[in-house]
């Protein structure tokens, strides 16, 4: 099942670590929502009031890294961010977003080719399009497809509990 | 052909002959760690996902530590959503005060070599220094085993690290590990297991090898792995049974890579602003000035990190001006290292004690710092913003370095 | 006609031969304490006058406690503001050393002496037969350029203290009744001078905690008569007295009032005043969260020596929090020898740096929405201790310990 969307491009690099996504002072906010305008902070104070539904982060390898810390790909998800696209993802970080039912896509090219505000295409499973020219992307693996398709974890397990 | 100590684990875990990297398999959960930052989104989650019950209560542990002392006001809201699920669903392992999570979970016996253990948080590979495959998820996974005792685990590759030869006295693991994570880099072993092993390795303490699988997860890696001896066992209060004796890495194991080191090369090293792979010897960095030097956290706030600062510290003074903050990483620690005098010590040179606990390393209290300020720190990460600002300045040292520093008010190189 | 002892530091003071209540004399201060609750703002009013200087300072005492260690970006920048001010200038810094009152009366008043201290518990320093008075920030910076202020001599009321305390019951008690009986801003302006038989069985512990929570019931200063206890304590510390003053026998009071130290019992203010107090048998079973021992106020030797006692073999209540934060490094370091903190740290306990702690309730050991503290701290106002829907009851090392255990309000000899 591929999808194609297109998105406006910030641009981060790097090891952006867990800490940079949500620093551990606002990890005790009630919800998701109230963490929203802290997010990015250390790096970047006033990106979380730039960042609009749809928008795609593009980042370089190791986006991340760092704690296990799952406020990361939530309050990422509440920005609105369509989807990341770094040359590689911490592994922690990797299994909270799918979990979440946020897209990751892995391509090391990618983040020296565009610049930031650029509008890319992406087709998910396929390629992205960016300046007219395509970058190759892989496919999730089948679990993985299935726990997104489900909409993330919470949903599967319901499904699982008989309550959906 | 013969297997890596993670490929034994995890076959003998769900019952196969033997299992290769990549392969996709759901293993059986034999203890998790919760903790206080992560409870209210556990438990949200766990209700969402409709669980009426946990799989089994005795084999959840949950630890307060992050927030210990509490220092905002929302903070205790943690401790009572964790009491009440705990007593809603017949949990007795609670620590609310004993000290940091993945230290407590090894000293307390809830962690055996050969188990699979999950925690809420990244340095749960820590369980490795006793052999067991232990790592960090999120919340929303947590709440998916406390409902069924299961995860799904990708078999990682392994990263072979042999170690071999004498250190000198002014080494530790921790800049043996550093000066690991600066060759693989801060992603060079993203989903793959480190396996530790040579003569230096075999020398080593169990308490010095858990600094080393502490901060595995620096380089990325899944987990981190020593093959279980007679000092783990002495360690665990166990026996060692013949599953956990077997957990070597075969000769014709399959590697994606190995490195070799000689003991003799490796010297006091830092990690530098603010990558955890930005490695630099000692002896480059002398006389940059500090503010505040920080020993502590589940990377080196444990009784022989102590004692090694209390002796360089012993009979002298922290500089002018130069916080020493000293964090016992578990209850147990601060009493061991209250009976022998090491916080005496300590004290007497000027050092502040503070409760077992996360302390500074989380960023949530225990000497944060401000613009233009420079911390040398014995924990796991010296990432932008980690203690305070993004202004702030963190070296990630050993505690024998960091001691030194404190005394110099500078970065300063120990000879022992 | 006589005069009181407030009368007598005044006029010392101010070069006078006598000061009356009333009078306002242009005073030399002896020693001035600042601390981080309010440095960072005089150093940046200091940094705005025309031809700032400081008059001599050696008089300056600067001493971090309030947040330490530092627990926000924003404390730490107002810690490094006072550092590198105190650095520049030379002053006297103490920084985790401990909670100001206790480490000033360690290392630095003297009887006789005015002092001025930039927080309102430094009446604490009249345990010494020192005037200390609690001054905001520009009343400082003032004191702080010209060494001196104006003042105006106090009113002072007596209390004469007689008998003993029975066992269990504590100085904590017999302010806390004073108090009671005089009310939250009954000594208003007013000097509360100590003295009679009963003064002299008290330990300079007890003193201490008997002047600094004056201030709750309003007063300027609280002065007690040095005698033998106060002159060893000096000694000890390896001090001189400035000079010794004691009230005139025709000296004249507001009031005089006669405490039989016998008749006091365990007492607990109930919130959110200080005045608010009961006998604590009135508030058993009522449930706590947290307990804490310490501050400028209870977390002397003594103090902690009391809880040992109490907590030894025995356990904090699981889900209570039992705070014990000795009120200076040299009280954590004599506790420690003698295995008190380990004992506290047996029965599961939180022991803490020095430090201000919850009795300031913006760093360490906050408490969280609609819960309730036991504490042996100097105030019980509404969201003191954290959240502003919170409950805090004060009451004595002995009841707080107790209380501990018990997971509810109870006496020590309920346990």
């Amino acid at each position: 099942m591929s999808e194609t969307f297109t998105g406006r491009v910030w641009l981060l690099g790097d090891d952006i670590d867990t800490d940079i996504i949500i620093p551990t002072e606002y990890l005790a906010l009630k919800s998701v929502e109230d963490m929203k305008p802290y997010a990015f902070s250390p790096l970047r104070p006033e990106l979380a009031g730039q960042i609009e539904p749809g928008d795609i982060i593009v980042a370089g390898k190791n986006f991340g890294c760092g704690s296990s810390r799952e406020q990361a790909p939530e309050v990422v998800k509440a920005l609105g961010i369509r989807c990341i696209i770094a040359g590689s993802f911490a592994r922690i970080f990797f299994r909270n977003a799918i979990n979440n039912g946020l897209l990751l896509i892995e391509n090391a090219d990618l983040h020296d080719a565009v610049s930031e505000g650029d509008t890319i295409e992406v087709v998910t499973g396929s390629h992205i399009t960016a300046d007219g020219k395509e970058y190759q992307i892989a496919s999730l693996p089948e679990n993985l497809m299935e726990i997104l398709n489900a909409g993330g974890l919470v949903k599967a397990m319901r499904k699982r509990n008989g309550l959906d | 052909m013969g297997a890596t100590i993670i490929e034994k684990i995890i076959a003998h875990n769900i019952g196969a002959d033997s299992v290769k990297p990549g392969d996709i398999v759901t293993v059986n959960v034999d203890r998790v760690m919760v903790d206080d930052i992560m409870m209210p989104f556990i438990v949200n989650k766990f209700h969402e996902m409709g669980f009426k019950e946990l799989w089994d209560p005795d084999k959840v542990v949950m630890i307060y530590d992050h927030f210990v002392p509490a220092s905002q006001v929302d903070d205790t809201r943690h401790f009572r959503i964790g009491d009440e699920f705990a007593s809603r669903y017949g949990m007795k392992n609670v620590h609310r005060s004993d000290g940091i999570c993945h230290q407590l979970m090894t000293e307390a016996g809830y962690v055996k070599p050969g188990d699979v253990v999950f925690g809420t948080d990244s340095h749960t590979t820590t369980y490795g220094c006793v052999g067991a495959f232990s790592t960090g998820i999120g919340y929303t996974e947590m709440a998916g085993i406390l409902g069924t005792g299961q995860l799904w685990v990708k078999v990682p590759e392994t990263i072979k690290v042999t170690i071999s030869g004498k250190l000198s006295p002014n080494v530790t693991s921790k800049d043996i590990i550093l000066r690991i994570i600066g060759d693989l880099t801060a992603a060079g072993a993203t989903y793959q297991a480190l396996e530790f092993c040579g003569d230096t390795i075999d020398d080593m303490t169990v308490a010095s090898r858990m600094t080393m699988s502490n901060m595995a997860i620096e380089a990325g890696a899944k987990c981190a792995l020593f093959t279980p001896d007679e000092k783990t066992a002495q360690y665990c209060e166990i026996e060692l049974n013949d599953f956990q004796i077997s957990l070597v890495g075969d000769a014709d194991a399959s590697y994606a890579r190995e490195l070799t080191y000689n003991a003799e090369d490796f010297v006091p090293v830092m990690a530098c602003p603010s990558q955890v792979d930005s490695i630099k010897p000692v002896k480059e960095l002398i006389g940059t000035k500090i503010d505040q030097v920080f020993i502590g956290s589940c990377t080196n706030g444990r009784l022989e990190d102590l004692q090694k600062a209390a002796a360089v510290l012993k009979g002298k003074k922290v500089s002018p001006f130069v916080k020493l903050i000293v964090t016992p990483a578990s209850r147990k620690i601060y009493r061991q290292a209250d009976a022998d005098g090491t916080l005496l010590t300590l004290t007497e040179a000027g050092a502040i004690i503070t409760h077992p606990g996360c302390g500074l390393c989380c960023g949530r209290s225990g000497g944060i710092l401000t613009d233009g300020e420079r911390v040398v720190a014995t924990n796991n990460r010296n990432f932008l913003g980690r203690m305070g600002t993004s202004k702030v300045e963190i070296y990630l040292a050993s505690p024998v370095t960091a001691a030194a520093c404190a005394i110099a008010g500078e970065i300063t190189e120990v000879s022992l | 006609m006589g005069m009181t002892m407030a009368e007598k530091i005044i006029a010392c003071a101010a070069g006078v031969e006598t000061a009356k209540a009333g009078d306002i004399h242009t005073v030399e201060l002896d020693r001035l304490m600042s601390n981080d609750g309010t440095t960072h703002l005089t150093i940046d009013m200091y940094h705005n006058l025309k031809h700032p200087s400081i008059k001599d300072t050696d008089k300056l005492v600067w001493i971090v406690d309030h947040n330490v260690p530092s627990d926000s970006p924003k404390t730490a920048a107002s810690h490094k503001k006072m550092r590198d001010f105190a650095r520049e200038h030379d002053i006297t810094y103490y920084e985790g050393a401990g909670v100001c009152h206790q480490i000033m009366m360690e290392n630095h008043v003297r009887p006789g002496e005015l002092i001025f201290g930039a927080d309102s518990h430094t009446c604490a320093y009249g345990a010494l037969g020192a005037f200390g008075t609690g001054v905001g920030c520009t009343d400082y910076l003032y004191a702080m350029v010209t060494g001196s202020s104006w003042l105006l001599v106090p009113e002072t009321l007596r209390f004469n203290l007689h008998g003993k305390l029975n066992e269990g019951v504590y100085a904590r008690d017999v302010i806390l009744t004073i108090i009671g009986r005089i009310g939250a801003n009954g000594a208003n302006y007013k000097a509360m001078e100590f003295a009679g038989e009963g003064l002299h069985a008290l330990t300079m512990s007890d003193r201490i905690a008997i002047c600094n929570l004056c201030v709750e019931a309003g007063a300027k200063t609280a002065l007690m008569e040095v005698d033998d206890v106060a002159m060893d304590y000096l000694k000890e510390h390896g001090r001189e007295p400035k000079a010794l003053f004691t009230s005139d026998e025709d000296a004249v009071f507001a009031a005089t009032y006669d405490i039989d130290l016998s008749e006091i019992q365990p007492i607990v203010a109930k919130p959110h005043f200080v005045d608010n107090v009961v006998p604590a048998k009135e508030c058993l079973g009522v449930k706590i969260d947290e307990a804490f021992l310490g501050s400028c106020n209870n977390g002397r030797l003594e103090d902690l020596r009391v809880g040992a006692s109490i907590i030894k073999g025995k356990k904090v209540k699981p889900g209570v929090r039992f705070l014990v934060v000795p009120a200076s490094q040299s009280i954590y370091t004599e506790a420690m020898k003698e295995g008190i903190l380990d004992t506290f740290m047996e029965a599961g306990a939180i022991v803490m740096n020095p430090n201000c702690s919850v009795c300031w309730g913006s760093c360490q050991g906050v408490i969280g929405e609609n819960e309730v503290l036991i504490s042996t701290g100097t105030r019980n106002f509404k969201g003191r201790a954290g959240h502003k829907d919170s409950f805090v009851y004060l009451a004595s090392a002995a009841t707080v310990t107790a209380s501990a255990i018990a997971g509810e309000i109870t006496t020590a000899d309920l346990i």
